[in-house]
């Protein structure tokens, strides 16, 4: 096998990498802050991308230009659930937050067949076939923009969560909600706020996948386990763990597809996890309790 | 008509109509209630979970001939005996299928259409053998579901094996028109059953035909990259890519290959599941002049113009499983016109010797031997200019085809 596609398998890895670690974002904040497995991820996932399929078919909106207004929406339709749907149902125990995304789940995905079938869609937009030559490699431009954006909103978040009252605030009730309560922080608002956060990184993530990717009522499973992998793998709760597991999963499944094949190839993510978590059961970043 | 069953299908529309029709029948004269009975027909497919788009396409289908059927006067020799349709939703589950089948033969049904896939259609034509209720595929292509010695079961398609078989004369002829150019290919198949055992067909009948493998591809679904796929079949630098897998795969796999610029002479499917009209609509960069060998109707035959918009003009893509739906339950409702009965034994026999030719499939009348129409053929199909024409056989060809294709 030549070197060339070793090279271009491994930042192709890398490129795909960082559009995992996107919807792992999200996935990592739900969990760090509500500390449940919001199991309707990738349903979220698959709305936000006909969401973004229905912007750029109707109204002629790019889904890049569209990624701001996707979000926004799915920020919208994050806190509404949890305020509306997730949070009375689930009267604050644990398994039932659990049990009230699972449920969310069915609903979503089964309402999505209902209006758009099971048919799969896909979107050409200008730059679905760009591709940049760097020496021998060509890279797919979607797929660049998409790890750039990731990188950048990755960064935004974490600025968002370290450095801003809001996201301290999110943090403290994360970490220990009465004493923020004491302190005349509101848990709910800001357990619905994390979750609309959250759900809004699959807004981002939903447009940067659908230059290059299909649009189903089943796509969302295609990346609910790999997200679920990236969390427990990077630590659960933490964006630099998600980032990290993201890329690292991205470049497992590439380089493993190649020397492999595209069938014994996925095994390789699942011994890369199982190796982490046995040297690291915390994961990569994850705290130790 | 659609009848209302617990677990089958309650719609409040059918709750209505049939509350509303038993009022009529009790209130009626003498002549009302000589009206024949309706004959019910169970239609089982996946209109739910991963196969619910072609699950429902073929419903669509049989829910036309339905509706055409009776729009006409129904069975005439039964004096005008409506279908009555049994809707079932099998989910992609076998037992599901099975208890469906049950189901409808306690609630009285005559026959069955269904199901789409080929496993749900094992599972539902042995257990209407139980019965001995007639059973027309609709789709389910694996060779055994007609060679079991089943005698209620009936396909108008062609099996797996007709199909394959049918696949590499026309590619070889296809290839000898254009003077031979293509004499290697690459593999892509799906990991499961279907793309395994397909891909192995067509590695051997490549062979005969004096085109070698280069490499072949299999993947799991679903595959969220093909990059590193194409990257090595663009080193091993094929004149063809033959592609078996099911639609998301075909739609990402012809994509990624476009985008980094394999320079190909085809890329030619067998059962290709992404290729249809709306593909050929919503990439058109990619689809143009991508072949593929699979089902579809006569398109020199004048009716199927009209089928055609008829299910576009009701806001649906137009695919194979549509017509395929709607012949299955033609061939019963012809079944059912020359038995004068829907009697499952004299039913069964009317099938076994139908000769129906009322169709725009390029089939010619039916001729079954051992529950399958012998006469049945795919066909192959390019995109050519944002539609599916016909390239082979020739004499159902719409167009000439464009092979190899321009270079980009």
């Amino acid at each position: 096998m030549s070197g060339e596609i070793i090279a271009a398998a491994l930042v192709n890895g890398l490129l795909t990498g960082g559009v995992y670690a996107l919807v792992a974002l999200g996935l990592t904040l739900i969990y760090g802050v509500l500390h449940i497995v919001n199991f309707a991820h990738g349903s979220l996932l698959m709305l936000a991308m006909f969401a973004a399929y229905l912007m750029a078919t109707w109204a002629g909106i790019d889904p890049y230009l569209g990624l701001p207004l996707v979000a926004a929406l799915m920020f919208a339709v994050g806190w509404g659930l949890y305020r509306f749907v997730i949070g009375p149902v689930s009267r604050g125990e644990d398994r039932a937050l659990l049990l009230a995304t699972l449920g969310l789940a069915v609903v979503l995905d089964n309402l999505a067949l209902v209006l758009f079938t099971g048919d799969t869609r896909q979107l050409e937009t200008p730059l679905t076939f760009a591709m940049w030559q760097v020496g021998p490699l060509l890279l797919s431009v979607p797929k660049l923009i998409s790890f750039a954006v990731a990188l950048v909103l990755a960064c935004v978040l974490w600025a968002f969560m370290a450095l801003t009252d809001t996201g301290r605030a999110i943090r403290a009730v994360a970490r220990e909600p009465e004493g923020a309560r004491l302190m005349g922080i509101r848990p709910q608002r800001m357990f619905a706020l994390a979750y609309g956060i959250g759900v809004a990184c699959l807004g981002a993530a939903a447009c940067l996948l659908l230059p290059s990717f299909y649009v189903a009522p089943s796509v969302g499973n295609v990346f609910m386990l790999v997200a679920f992998t990236i969390v427990v793998l990077g630590g659960m709760g933490s964006f630099p763990g998600a980032m990290l597991g993201g890329l690292l999963i991205g470049v497992t499944e590439s380089l493993g597809g190649l020397f492999l094949g595209e069938s014994l190839g996925p095994i390789c993510i699942s011994v890369v996890f199982i190796a982490v978590l046995l040297l690291r059961p915390t994961g990569l970043f994850g705290a130790a309790r | 008509m659609t009848n209302s069953l617990t677990g089958i299908r309650l719609t409040r529309r059918a709750a209505l109509a049939t509350g509303a029709a038993t009022a009529a029948t009790l209130a009626a004269p003498m002549v009302a209630r000589a009206q024949p009975a309706a004959i019910k027909l169970g239609l089982i497919h996946p209109v739910t979970g991963a196969l619910a788009f072609s699950g429902a396409q073929c419903r669509l289908g049989g829910q036309m001939a339905i509706a055409d059927v009776n729009a006409a006067g129904g069975i005439k020799s039964m004096g005008g005996a409506k279908i009555e349709a049994l809707l079932g939703d099998a989910q992609g589950k076998v037992e599901i299928a099975t208890s469906l089948v049950d189901q409808m033969a306690e609630a009285g049904a005559a026959g069955f259409t269904g199901a789409f896939a080929s496993n749900l259609g094992l599972a539902a034509t042995t257990a209407a053998a139980k019965y001995n209720l007639p059973f027309s595929i609709d789709s389910g292509i694996v060779d055994s579901i007609t060679t079991r010695g089943l005698k209620n079961v009936f396909r108008f398609f062609p099996n797996l094996s007709m199909t394959i078989g049918g696949a590499m004369p026309a590619l070889d002829g296809i290839n000898k028109a254009a003077g031979s150019p293509a004499k290697t290919a690459v593999l892509v198949h799906e990991n499961g059953v279907f793309g395994t055992s397909t891909a192995k067909a067509v590695a051997d009948g490549l062979a005969k035909i004096g085109i070698k493998v280069l490499g072949t591809f299999p993947h799991a679904t679903p595959t969220r990259d093909f990059t590193n796929i194409v990257l090595q079949i663009k080193a091993l630098k094929p004149d063809l890519v033959m592609m078996t897998n099911y639609e998301n795969e075909y739609v990402l796999a012809a994509r990624t290959i476009v985008q980094q610029r394999v320079p190909l002479m085809a890329m030619y499917s067998v059962l290709g599941g992404g290729f249809n009209l709306k593909f050929a609509k919503e990439a058109p960069d990619v689809a143009e002049n991508m072949m593929d060998f699979n089902h579809w109707y006569n398109v020199k035959d004048p009716r199927s113009a009209a089928f055609r918009k008829r299910v576009e003009g009701a806001g649906h893509v137009l695919t194979w499983e549509v017509p395929f739906g709607y012949f299955a339950v033609k061939l019963l409702a012809d079944a059912w016109q020359n038995a004068g009965t829907a009697d499952k034994d004299k039913t069964v026999a009317a099938l076994a010797a139908s000769t129906f030719s009322d169709h725009f499939m390029p089939y010619g009348p039916t001729k079954f031997i051992d529950g399958q129409n012998q006469g049945a053929q795919a066909v192959a199909l390019q995109i050519q200019k944002g539609d599916i024409a016909v390239v082979w056989p020739t004499e159902f060809a719409s167009a000439k085809a464009v092979f190899p294709r321009p270079k980009a």
